[in-house]
């Protein structure tokens, strides 16, 4: 009838037997009111670096194929936008945008649908379960998707540069952008992930937050009605854009870039730490 | 005692219908359950499925706050302190989601890191439990791509690396094969031989249940309704047997004595009857279904000593509940 008894069944295991029978180590507390010792939790930094480096492994599994559809999707764009703008400010927001774009679609798109996920199955339970400090978890999984975008927005960036001829000089403001924008929308993507109370809901919110780092990001803003240019201004990437699209001058105007980076910092902070506090309320319920 | 509970209620809100689920009552998945759990001892919740065990392991752990009672475990209230929890027990929960894409080694040394264990000792342990556990082979292949047993098991990796006096396994040996449960219930007896661990298991498997237990809790809808050893609860039953009967089509009813039997029947699921009897009934019982007409329509009929399923009937039980507690 069965597979388990007898044989499964390892010889010390004395099932109905008197239980306790090992020796209490020296040490250990046995009363009811003397508190045992707590086992050291995890710090901050390596537990982060933990995280981070579980998460960037998954790439190799699960990611590659979405960060090549997110490239695909930004060039495509640019493509076809070049037979509406013609170069100058439009073209530089353009290539801008796309490069953007790639951030958010990773960084808040795909971050919201994973922590979503995480949340609705269950899997939430695992970190929970572990003494980490919730901002590790966050941090650690913000950083990975940050770092996944990097391929991609470098990728668009040069491609964007050689489509519509413009100075690739200053491109390595990517190395301040793609982190920075990133700690933004990842944060948001995580918040809203972990705040839906369903799992569609978290996609949706995902997928809602890139259609609206395309279409504020990539159009050209002086094209929109005013109504419109506000939302452009609450968004975390529009910052991105316009630090990126700067820096396409021939003698880009550092401070209003930096500027714009110092927004995207300070919307980083704010939204992991909302990502952090998002983590505790939906770790325990 | 390691773990003790007392008045521990905890109630599901009820559910207003959305589209596409209907609307559910409230829940009281904890109706006041006490327990006490000594050190060393490996410990179960036997239930069917929804019986609240994992409701109240989940309350054990810190994740879920209960409506009312406390929950000490090694000296700490967890009601007031949850986040302690992860300082003094490992987890293993239900779900794998949040090491699925991981390999096998890299789930389990990120548990170890995130135990608290530096980088050192979290590969050592890592390489440890992977061979105790005989995970050696899989270690590179991603959990997901395991069948579900070797996934159990290299989720029981995750939650044995790192030292902890309490082990909390909810069903830990889901879906594996001999070899991987003989492994799991070595490494936990190790885990006690050595240390003195206390091991607190959710099954619903009895067969499993009378085999590693040393105590066992009998829930049903949010209750304990028996806490003893395995052998102290069946000696309620002791003086009963258990005669299951299994017909070819439907039962004839018309047959002499036939229709006495299926009222005094504990279980009927659709051919298949459960009933506890005197063990002179139970002779009786077979006489008559082996005897008369009724013998034709007969597919097959076992008589055995009673098993916790029984224990679970006698004492109240879902009969339809025992649909869950599975015996193999």
């Amino acid at each position: 009838m069965s597979v388990v008894p007898a044989q499964a069944r390892p010889s010390g295991i004395t099932g109905g037997s008197a239980p306790a029978k090992a020796a209490a180590p020296a040490g250990e507390a046995g009363g009811a009111d003397v508190p045992a010792p707590l086992a050291a939790g995890a710090r901050l930094f390596p537990a982060l670096v933990a995280v981070y480096r579980a998460q960037l492994s998954r790439a190799r599994v699960a990611r590659i194929p979405l960060l090549f559809v997110a490239t695909f999707q930004s060039v495509g764009i640019m493509v076809l936008m070049r037979g509406v703008v013609d170069g100058g400010a439009e073209a530089r927001s353009v290539v801008a945008g796309s490069s953007v774009l790639v951030v958010a679609f990773v960084a808040l798109n795909l971050l919201a649908q994973y922590f979503g996920q995480l949340r609705a199955s269950g899997g939430l339970d695992h970190y929970a379960t572990l003494p980490v400090p919730p901002s590790a978890v966050v941090l650690g999984a913000a950083a990975a998707y940050a770092s996944f975008t990097v391929p991609g927005t470098a990728v668009t960036a040069v491609v964007g540069s050689v489509l519509f001829q413009l100075p690739m000089a200053h491109l390595w403001i990517l190395a301040a952008v793609i982190p920075l924008s990133g700690a933004a929308l990842a944060g948001l993507g995580a918040a809203l992930g972990l705040l839906a109370p369903r799992q569609e809901l978290a996609t949706l919110c995902g997928q809602l937050g890139m259609s609206a780092a395309l279409l504020l990001g990539v159009l050209p803003a002086e094209r929109m009605p005013e109504v419109v240019s506000y939302a452009r201004d609450l968004l975390p990437s529009t910052y991105g854009v316009e630090a990126l699209a700067r820096s396409f001058d021939a003698q880009p105007d550092w401070l209003a870039v930096g500027a714009d980076l110092g927004v995207c910092a300070g919307v980083a902070v704010v939204s992991l730490a909302a990502a952090t506090w998002a983590y505790r309320r939906a770790a325990v319920r | 005692m390691v773990c003790t509970v007392r008045g521990l209620v905890k109630t599901y809100p009820a559910a207003r219908a959305r589209r596409g689920t209907p609307a559910t009552p409230a829940v009281r998945a904890s109706d006041g359950i006490d327990l006490d759990v000594a050190r060393g001892e490996v410990f179960g919740l036997l239930g069917p499925n929804g019986a609240g065990k994992s409701t109240l392991v989940r309350q054990l752990t810190g994740l879920l706050r209960p409506d009312e009672g406390t929950v000490r475990v090694l000296g700490h209230d967890l009601v007031r302190h949850p986040e302690r929890a992860a300082r003094l027990l490992g987890y293993l929960g239900q779900d794998s989601t949040a090491l699925d894409e991981l390999t096998v080694a890299l789930a389990t040394e990120t548990t170890a890191r995130l135990r608290g264990l530096d980088a050192r000792a979290a590969r050592a342990e890592r390489d440890a439990v992977m061979e105790e556990l005989g995970l050696g082979e899989l270690s590179g292949r991603a959990l997901k791509k395991l069948s579900g047993g070797q996934r159990r098991l290299a989720c029981v990796a995750a939650a044995l690396v790192g030292e902890r006096p309490l082990l909390v396994l909810d069903e830990p040996t889901t879906g594996m094969d001999p070899v991987a449960r003989r492994a799991v219930w070595a490494a936990v007896d190790r885990r006690r031989a050595e240390r003195g661990v206390t091991v607190l298991l959710v099954t619903h498997n009895v067969i499993e249940a009378e085999t590693v237990l040393d105590r066992v809790a009998v829930m049903d809808r949010g209750r304990v309704i028996a806490c003893d050893t395995p052998a102290g609860l069946k000696a309620m039953v002791a003086d009963e047997v258990r005669v299951e009967l299994v017909w070819r089509a439907d039962p004839p009813l018309d047959a002499p004595g036939i229709a006495a039997l299926r009222e005094s029947a504990d279980a009927v699921s659709g051919r298949r009857w459960t009933l506890r009897l005197a063990p002179d009934a139970a002779r009786a019982a077979i006489a008559t279904v082996t005897g008369g007409p009724a013998f034709a329509a007969l597919d097959d009929f076992t008589l055995a000593t009673p098993s916790l399923e029984d224990v679970y009937l006698a004492l109240g039980g879902r009969a339809e509940g025992t649909q869950g507690l599975v015996k193999a």
